[in-house]
């Protein structure tokens, strides 16, 4: 699979220091994969392991498998309101 | 209805959204921005969103509501830097009676603060900043390269 965008937001985005990250298709069979990609860099071990991401704009497990075309988002704790 | 918006919210115009001549209750629930946090004096609050979801998710929330009551919604959320005392967020609901209107607001709030991807970073009358993260003790996390694991 070719590699996968990830999306970030607010505290992710700024412990990264990126608000998009490509991952390399061979670290994104799973969610849980991308996850431990993005906890492996410089800033990404504050990343929670079991953070919230979307597909698409909807919540996803983190055993989902990307495919091409997906929009896939992790995203902190929601604080709106 | 519902809207994100960098301007000022117009709570009048989400009322006119919803009121008609069979709804004879109307509960708006507006959430202003607050002096404080945890005892920390607040200065500026600046929301950001994941765009799109948080409209997709504000409207699946609009549509439950009005599918669980007979009543009609209107939601808003503001966006960008916002001064204490600002309108961040508001809700209205008009049903034919009150009991409706008020269940209906009340789920409707709850709901947009569990599920809507926004974020609120604060700022505070010592020049620091946080992260507002309901999850976290203490209600906060820290902003910027100290935050680096």
């Amino acid at each position: 699979m070719d590699s996968v965008n990830v999306l970030l937001f607010a505290r992710y985005a700024d412990l990264l220091g990126a608000s998009r990250v490509e991952v390399p298709g061979t670290a994104a069979g799973n969610l849980g994969q991308v996850v431990a990609y993005l906890r492996a860099l410089p800033g990404g071990r504050a990343i929670p392991e079991r953070p919230f991401v979307a597909v698409n704009m909807e919540h996803a497990s983190l055993d989902y498998q990307p495919k091409a075309g997906d929009e896939i988002a992790v995203l902190p704790p929601m604080a709106g309101g | 209805m519902s809207t994100l918006s960098f301007e000022p919210i117009d709570v009048a115009a989400l009322g006119r959204a919803v009121i008609g001549p069979e709804r004879g209750g109307v509960v708006s629930f507006v959430g202003l921005v607050r002096n404080h946090h945890e005892g920390r004096e607040v200065v500026e609050l600046e929301y950001s969103a994941y765009g799109p979801m948080a409209e997709r998710t504000i409207a699946a929330i609009t549509d439950e509501v009005q599918q669980r009551w007979p009543v009609r919604v209107a939601v808003a959320h503001r966006l960008g830097r916002l001064a204490i005392g600002e309108a961040a967020v508001a809700v209205v609901v008009a049903g034919g009676h009150r009991g409706e209107a008020f269940e209906g607001c009340r789920y409707a709030i709850e709901e947009v603060k569990r599920r809507v991807p926004i974020w609120k970073r604060e700022k505070y009358a010592d020049g620091s900043e946080a992260w507002v993260d309901p999850t976290a003790a203490g209600g906060i996390r820290p902003t910027g390269p100290e935050a680096r694991g």
